[in-house]
């Protein structure tokens, strides 16, 4: 089923997708990788807050290549969520509602999914041109000694994701799969 | 022996340059014709789907000059050196830094390497390149260029097997390899690998596997019939494009093989995503 999204995502809509589902979203998301979460952890660890409004707010695991003039972004596909696998569950917990990425996740992340009524993203791998011109601004809030991997903040239109894990515990790496595999 | 041949390293730049930019906008055609050839036939809707995107962000990239993917790579260079060329000007390992420097930057291109694999400190430039020097007979340089993203480059293994394990032991490697690897190395993937040698020589096998054209086949008849065989189980585990179900996991495989020692059976499978860039000069 298609379906528009408007962003940030509240936990209603949120626990209405579900795993296959294909979904278009519109509005803001926060763009980070791996070294953003660990200082944003860091940063919670030291009891200084985060330095993005997490309540709601979607997470793009992202690392763009560089704008030419006149774009708001380079190529802009998505990373492998793994690596954030060890730190998603304390975000979700705090307000974090979605997560665009590729690749399978932990337990403790499809377990913070479902508790929170979040939902995890696939966004196609590979596909950074087509997803680039989805993005219609983009803005650095944070980090900028990061380069690449500095917090963004993204206004995105008609931006294709695919429901991967959603609120009842469906994880569709695991479903679709076994429905094509005719090896043991 | 010829005479010796001078080339100019400032040559050797600019031709480097060239190809960071081309690689990481245009497919190579073998590759661009697979691509289309999977869309024909995948079976699952939803396949189809994300292969049909895939062709629209090709045709994206190439008209708008946006990386085909924002992860350009690691640049790794296989340099075959005729021996009857001598260099005149850079040191050549600096020559072919210099243009991977200046490719990434005039090319827009995402710079993704860190000094220190423990201080992850970024070098801003994609320098260091990996190069593999090979010398041959004549007088041309000819040089690969096959920037490596490193979501595919993570899943991929070095299996040290016994010789009794065989045949059926290199198969269940390869097969395992890319069934641990479903979504995360962005399928449909190409897998290169590598098969005897030692540690070394298998992972510099299956990378250069790699590069070989999809669709070509090994020369060796029992190499190229395990090639076929492992395409059709790999696209039996249904792990499918995006990893979200399908026929087509892998668009090809390509088996290198060398002379190994008496005890040994290495196995190296090198796992590429379908953004499998390589591009060839010879100068
Ligand atoms: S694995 Fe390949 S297609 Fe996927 S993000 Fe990395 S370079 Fe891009």
């Amino acid at each position: 089923m298609n379906k528009s999204i408007q962003l940030p995502i509240t936990a209603e809509v949120a626990s209405k997708l579900h795993a296959g589902d294909y979904v278009y979203l519109n509005g803001v998301m926060y763009v980070a990788r791996d070294a953003a979460h660990k200082r944003m952890i860091e940063s919670l660890e030291r009891e200084e807050g985060l330095p993005i409004d997490i309540e709601n707010a979607t997470i793009y695991y992202m690392g763009p290549s560089p704008a030419r003039e006149g774009k708001p972004i380079g190529s802009a596909g998505p990373t492998t969520a793994s690596r954030m696998d060890k730190y998603a569950p304390t975000l979700l917990d705090l307000g974090q509602k979605a997560m665009i990425g590729k690749g399978k996740r932990t337990k403790e992340v499809l377990d913070a999914i479902v508790r929170n009524k979040a939902v995890y993203f696939a966004a196609i791998g590979g596909a950074g041109a087509l997803l680039s011109k989805c993005i219609k601004e983009s803005e650095v809030v944070c980090y900028d000694d990061l380069g690449a991997e500095a917090i963004r903040k993204l206004r995105v239109e008609d931006f294709p994701v695919i429901v991967v894990a959603d609120c009842e515990g469906n994880n569709l790496y695991e479903t679709a799969v076994k429905e094509f595999r005719t090896i043991s | 022996m010829g005479t010796i041949r001078t080339i100019q390293t400032d040559e050797l730049v600019n031709v480097v340059k060239e190809m960071c930019i081309k690689a990481n906008h245009f497919l190579a055609p073998d590759m661009d014709r697979a691509m289309k050839d999977a869309l024909e036939s995948e079976r699952s809707p939803l396949g189809k789907q994300i292969l049909s995107q895939l062709q629209d962000n090709l045709r994206i990239a190439g008209e708008e000059m946006i990386p085909i993917c924002q992860d350009t790579g690691m640049a790794v260079l296989f340099v075959e050196i005729g021996q009857d060329v001598h260099f005149e000007g850079m040191l050549l390992e600096d020559a072919l830094n210099e243009g991977v420097r200046r490719g990434y930057a005039e090319g827009f291109l995402r710079k993704s390497v860190v000094s220190d694999p423990l201080l992850r400190v970024n070098t801003k430039d994609n320098t260091p390149a990996i190069i593999h020097y090979f010398m041959v007979a004549g007088d041309k340089v000819k040089i690969t260029f096959a920037p490596k993203g490193f979501g595919s480059e993570n899943m991929s293994r070095v299996f040290m097997l016994k010789p009794a394990e065989g045949e059926e032991g290199v198969k269940k490697a390869i097969l395992t390899a890319v069934d641990d690897a479903g979504p995360n190395a962005c399928p449909p993937m190409v897998i290169g690998v590598g098969v005897g040698g030692d540690f070394e020589k298998a992972a510099i096998m299956a990378k250069q596997a790699l590069t070989r054209e999809v669709g070509e086949r090994s020369p060796l008849p029992h190499i190229a019939k395990m090639e076929e065989e492992m395409l059709s189980k790999i696209n039996q585990l249904g792990i499918g494009p995006g990893g979200l179900g399908g026929t087509t996991t892998a668009l090809a495989v390509n088996i290198n093989t060398y002379p190994t020692h008496i005890a040994g059976l290495p196995v190296a499978i090198n796992i590429c995503c379908h953004v499998n860039r390589h591009i060839t000069e010879v100068i």
